[in-house]
């Protein structure tokens, strides 16, 4: 199906399709066994402009539009969800908030090298003792001169361990919960700024995700994100593209389930026949490409909303919503049509399986999200 | 340094190749198109000689039908500047697409014409060296390394058991194999830029196909394997049955 997609849309994704075939597939079951991050691919996505996708060329990115990236991301994930997520987290959580609220010392120095692939990004907001409710968050930011002073924990970052530069929301006031917030971004050289060790994940085990502890951690005051106050404003636009961006990471990883389960219903043989001849297996598959086509259609509407300029908060928060309850459910029908087979790690549906679950936890859980959807349809 | 490419768009090595009804030609529906993975290493070459030598272009061409601008698109967002789609149908006659290929490329000014040393659907390693004799150029075929050397070109190429190197006065036809170099992929900027390069579009003049495709047959299934036992117990049957069954021994 082409999605009414232009023809460049098309070139990009049998590019990158090419790109995950070739480069990333002959890795995966030895990364995901390891938990190695991918550094080389990495590398190369950035040499070839693929971790700034949106980002203005003025500004070192490739200038395309979001379908173009929900695209890409899906095309990684459908081969391997980690560098998907490494890829989403520095394209929406961390090159978006900086080209939309940085200054143009900040554009210079941070936001070229990073759309340029040349550094990578990691978005820290979560704390050990504030995760849906970001806005509880305790890591403090005190001014000291021309300097921040910043000290708290973040928890689960993702990148955590191999990036360069960290978008960390801090509380510069504290008698007003979300005003109070404030973004900063932080260079890993900084003094006072500590990684936690890599955690030991169910899943998307080659991305990193690790504690990052600051102990009066002193940041420039010109390293200040937009305005004081404005942190949680930066976090939550952030999160709206990064939305899209999971999405895309689950539709991906759905796809790459199906065309598993369709290749294997195929080659197995039961009853003297395929097992793909039963109608069983054939509802099974019905049902799992629907599913996938029509989380998909949600995310590049969201995608297209954003493109035209539109509030598109909510349409990220469902297309998030339906893609990551579909990879589940897709990923577990993919699993029992391998029957015993999708329970070894000899096939690659063990892996998907356990790489779709965070799909539903992070950038807001599924809960999150329907709190999302219900508060805007409540106070229309 | 103006070299000439030689692409063809193939179906892509997944792809199940099904017989038309009438059994004469391939059914092309649902096809996904790719350049040539041994075209790859030609636009590989082309554009490092280009760059190298800091000036002159590098065009693409390509015979046949619908399916040829996805594969010029390609070439071009990997850095090629301009393209020509010689229009006409695939043909199986590698010598009626060489003509076609001559046709177009004929009094234009290049110094060299790079091309695939086969194409992966129809494996008749005949369109580089055909359009070279064309052309009454020289040509080398099956090459793994290209040296330039006061205005010659040092080739590299495979043989079985070993290489020989050739050397050839331009311009001439050289045609890659695997080895030659690592193709790149199409950067996001060159996809883009590709939308702004011209492909132009010539009719081919391929003159009359002079092969009578007969039948074109699916391949057979194949078989399942047989597990005859384990370790060294199991041998006398495997030397039976390669014997008697595969007729090997
Ligand atoms: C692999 C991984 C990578 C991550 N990467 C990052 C990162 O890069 N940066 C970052 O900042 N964070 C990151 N996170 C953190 C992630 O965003 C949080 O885990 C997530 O927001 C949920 O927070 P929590 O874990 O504290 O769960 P909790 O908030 O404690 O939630 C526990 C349960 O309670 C439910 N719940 C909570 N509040 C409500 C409510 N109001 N209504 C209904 N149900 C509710 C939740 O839905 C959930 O089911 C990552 C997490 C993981 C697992």
């Amino acid at each position: 199906m082409d999605h009414l997609l232009t023809e460049q849309q098309l070139d990009i994704k049998s590019a990158i399709r090419e790109f995950a075939e070739k480069e990333i597939a002959p890795s995966v079951v030895e990364r995901d066994e390891k938990s190695q991050f991918p550094a080389e691919i990495v590398r190369k996505l950035g040499e070839l402009g693929f971790m700034g996708v949106n980002t203005p060329e003025q500004y070192g990115g490739a200038g395309l539009d979001c379908v173009s990236y929900a695209i890409v991301i899906e095309e990684l994930s459908r081969i391997d969800p980690s560098v998907g997520v490494i890829c989403s987290v520095n394209n929406s959580l961390i090159c978006y908030p900086l080209q939309k609220f940085g200054s143009d010392f900040q554009h210079k120095k941070y936001l070229r090298p990073l759309a340029e692939g040349k550094l990578l990004g990691a978005f820290c907001l979560t704390e050990p003792g504030a995760g849906s409710d970001a806005s509880a968050l305790t890591t403090t930011a005190i001014k000291d001169g021309g300097e921040y002073v910043l000290t708290g924990e973040k928890a689960f970052i993702t990148n955590g361990l191999m990036s360069d530069t960290y978008i960390i929301m801090a509380r510069t006031d504290k008698t007003s919960k979300t005003k109070g917030i404030s973004a900063f971004i932080v260079d890993a050289d900084s003094k006072g700024f500590r990684r936690g060790v890599n955690e030991k994940k169910m899943g998307i085990r080659s991305s990193d995700c690790c504690m990052i502890i600051l102990e009066e951690c002193r940041v420039p005051a010109e390293n200040l994100l937009g305005n004081e106050g404005d942190g949680f404003k930066v976090a939550m636009t952030a999160l709206d593209s990064g939305r899209i961006g999971i999405a895309a990471q689950a539709i991906g990883l759905s796809q790459g389930a199906l065309e598993a389960a369709v290749k294997y219903s195929k080659q197995r043989e039961q009853f003297g026949q395929q097992i793909a001849e039963f109608q069983a297996i054939q509802f099974k598959l019905a049902d799992m490409q629907v599913m996938t086509e029509a989380a998909r259609l949600l995310n590049y509407s969201a995608a297209r909303k954003k493109d035209a300029g539109q509030r598109f908060t909510v349409e990220a928060s469902m297309a998030k919503l339906l893609a990551s309850d579909i990879v589940m459910k897709v990923a577990m029908e993919a699993v029992q049509i391998h029957g015993g087979n999708g329970f070894l790690k000899d096939f690659p549906v063990e892996r998907m399986l356990r790489d779709a679950k965070v799909t539903e936890i992070y950038e807001g859980t599924s809960e999150i999200q329907r709190t999302i959807i219900a508060r805007q349809l409540l106070t229309e | 340094m103006n070299i000439y490419l030689l692409l063809k768009a193939v179906a892509d090595s997944e792809a199940t190749i099904r017989p038309t009804t009438d059994g004469k030609a391939v059914n092309l529906d649902g096809i996904t198109w790719v350049l040539n993975p041994f075209d790859e290493f030609a636009v590989e070459e082309a554009l490092k000689m280009r760059d190298a030598a800091g000036s002159g272009e590098v065009v693409a061409v390509s015979y046949g039908g619908e399916e040829v601008p996805k594969v010029l698109r390609n070439a071009l967002a990997m850095g090629v500047d301009r393209g020509i789609h010689v229009k006409g149908a695939a043909t199986f006659d590698a010598l009626a697409t060489a003509r076609a290929l001559a046709n177009a490329v004929k009094g234009q000014s290049f110094d060299l014409i790079l091309c695939g040393k086969s194409a992966i659907d129809l494996d008749n390693h005949g369109v580089g060296v055909m359009v070279a004799e064309l052309l009454d150029l020289p040509s080398v075929s099956v090459v793994v390394k290209i040296e330039q050397k006061a205005g010659k070109l040092l080739c590299e190429r495979e043989v079985e058991g070993g290489l020989v190197v050739v050397e050839t006065p331009m311009p001439c036809v050289v045609c890659a194999q695997k080895g030659l170099n690592e193709p790149r992929y199409a950067s996001l900027k060159g996809i883009m830029a590709a939308k702004k390069k011209p492909i132009d579009e010539v009719e081919g003049n391929a003159g009359e196909s002079q092969v009578e495709v007969i039948e074109i047959q699916p391949k057979p299934q194949r078989q399942a394997g047989q597990i005859l036992g384990q370790g060294v117990d199991a041998i006398p049957a495997l030397i039976q049955k390669l014997r008697e069954e595969a007729k090997v021994l």
